[in-house]
């Protein structure tokens, strides 16, 4: 784990650095020059791991607002409606939704209203309102906004979507940062970040950067055996369980 | 202090579940039962997945089955031949119970059958055990402790059946299809439910074959072992949901537990033993029963769909 005084420090000589870059770029770039940088391009899910954050950074040559975008890896999702039979909830129908990123928080220094209309976020595909999916419902009586809605608060209640866009701070006209938060239960996979910089309600520059997580260290190793030799690691856990037992059974055996 | 499970992918406290592990490992030394039946419905309450419980459950059963079978083995006190029987009706219903359970969780459905699964069986369970630690309470009080007698040899439709065998450590002779029944149904539950299922396979040992006292309890844990294993071997292969980290803390906290249950056990007298051993099935077949009647918050779960 990482202590905040080293990451803290480590983000302002990495600032100081980009504020040198950015006067040199400013000579001969254009002024809708945009640099990110994140404070670590890994988040490994160790044994001890109960969440992290991880701090993006960075610099905008000349003023305007900077929406941040964190996707995940998309999977497919099934969402189930419980209903009452015989007095006890079953799950009963349900919708499939292709293409769903695994994790998605928005970041942005004013409220995202203010910087941009709508038509925008839509084209662009910026914030979770925007993210369209595949739809599969098989449910007569509710339309497929219900279970959109419900799957968006259950990954919100999971902590995997954020609920409203986190803050950007800027600690000049220049310089801004972000915190961006991965919970205890992140799904592994590359990350796509992008950093968007908006000027008088238009795009004027985009930055991409990936982000991976993944298992590392013993966590990494189980659950990969497990995975890729599923049979080997039964035996084990057999094998595993009866020398433990007999330890015990020795280890407490009566007299 | 949090540790992070390989396979249930969660971050949880490493002393809260040895603390569910030396719980439940108590309660097993106190009142001599398995303890799976506890274990799974407190893992699912915890919000580890019911999948991941059930599978991993059944891998720590292997554990305390196989510390508890020694003595039993040492005293003579394993029908080997009966034990024999129970497991090959314990290994085709267990095999199927997994592919059941597979098939279930594609649809949707595990939750459900693992909860009604013991809203049942502890049910009816807790419900006989209150009943008749009451009854024995209660005439105690009256007669000053005189025991019921029952007939060792009673003859039944059971006699009726055949390929029958000779257990002579059990001294019986009896058709082999009512083990092979009864190994099969438990093998079954052990599969859906997570649980050795020695309260079901004691009770139907005494009352269905007629097995002296003695040799129930060897002979079910000697079984018990090899269809826990065969449900271990066959989840990790099937679904992939034994966490062998969970079942080794389980493990730690469950071996310990037990000593000193065993000890705080002799204290007690068996009829109130029984009673409270009741009393806390109901509780949480209650529970689990209230959770499924109460209207939730969310009606709505989500899951991967690649299943």
């Amino acid at each position: 784990m990482q202590r905040p005084v080293a990451i803290m420090n480590r983000m302002f000589t990495a600032l100081a650095i980009l504020a040198v870059l950015g006067v040199t770029t400013t000579k001969r770039a254009h002024a809708d020059a945009l640099i990110v940088d994140l404070s670590n391009h890994l988040v490994a899910i160790t044994t001890g791991f109960t969440g992290t954050d991880v701090l993006l950074f960075g610099a905008v040559q000349s003023e305007g607002d900077v929406i941040v975008t964190v996707k995940g890896p998309d999977q497919d999702m099934v969402v189930r409606r419980k209903e009452r039979k015989v007095g006890i909830w079953v799950n009963s129908e349900s919708a499939t939704f292709r293409n769903v990123p695994a994790y998605y928080t928005s970041a942005s220094n004013r409220p995202m209203e203010i910087i941009a209309n709508m038509q925008l976020y839509s084209d662009y595909r910026i914030g979770l309102e925007h993210q369209r999916f595949v739809t599969e419902i098989d449910d007569k009586d509710r339309n497929s906004s219900h279970y959109r809605d419900a799957l968006l608060r259950n990954m919100r209640a999971a902590g995997l979507f954020n609920k409203r866009p986190a803050k950007i701070s800027f600690l000049s006209n220049q310089l801004f940062r972000t915190d961006i938060h991965f919970p205890a239960n992140t799904p592994t996979g590359t990350y796509t970040i992008n950093v968007y910089l908006i000027r008088d309600g238009k795009i004027a520059s985009v930055k991409t950067t990936p982000l991976v997580v993944s298992k590392t260290g013993v966590s990494a190793a189980v659950y990969d055996f497990a995975h890729r030799y599923s049979a080997l690691y039964g035996i084990i856990a057999v094998i595993i369980a009866i020398i433990a037992g007999w330890i015990a059974s020795v280890a407490f055996r009566k007299r | 202090m949090q540790i992070y499970l390989p396979i249930a992918e969660m971050s949880v406290n490493i002393f809260l579940i040895l603390g569910l592990g030396g719980g439940v490992g108590f309660l097993s030394g106190l009142f001599g039962v398995g303890g799976g039946f506890l274990i799974t419905p407190l893992l699912i309450f915890y919000g580890i997945p019911p999948a991941v419980s059930v599978a991993t459950a059944a891998n720590q059963i292997v554990a305390s089955s196989v510390s508890g079978v020694f003595a039993h083995w040492r005293r003579g006190n394993v029908d080997l031949r009966m034990g024999l029987v129970l497991l090959a009706g314990g290994i085709v219903g267990s095999t199927i119970g997994v592919w059941v359970f597979a098939w279930l969780r594609s649809l949707g459905q595990i939750d459900l059958v693992i909860s009604l699964c013991y809203v049942i069986f502890l049910g009816i369970i807790g419900g006989m055990m209150l009943i008749e630690a009451s009854r024995a309470i209660f005439r105690t009080r009256r007669r000053g402790g005189q025991i019921r007698r029952t007939k060792k040899h009673q003859h039944s439709y059971v006699h009726g059946l055949p390929f029958k065998m000779r257990f002579y450590r059990s001294g019986l002779y009896i058709s082999a299809l009512l083990p092979l029944m009864i190994g099969f149904f438990v093998g079954l539950l052990t599969a859906l439910m997570g649980v050795g299922g020695g309260f079901v396979m004691v009770p139907a040992m005494i009352y269905l074959l007629g097995m002296p006292t003695s040799v129930v309890i060897g002979t079910s844990l000697f079984q018990i072992i090899f269809v826990t294993a065969n449900v271990t071997f066959l989840q990790a292969v099937q679904t992939q949901t034994v966490d062998v980290a969970l079942a080794i803390l389980l493990l730690i906290g469950g071996v310990i537990g037990a000593q000193f249950g065993a000890r705080f056990g002799s204290n007690l007298k068996a009829e109130h033993l029984r009673a409270l051993l009741g009393l806390l099935v109901m509780s949480v077949c209650l529970k689990l029963l209230f959770d499924l009647v109460i209207t939730p918050t969310e009606l709505y779960s989500i899951a991967p769909g690649n299943l």
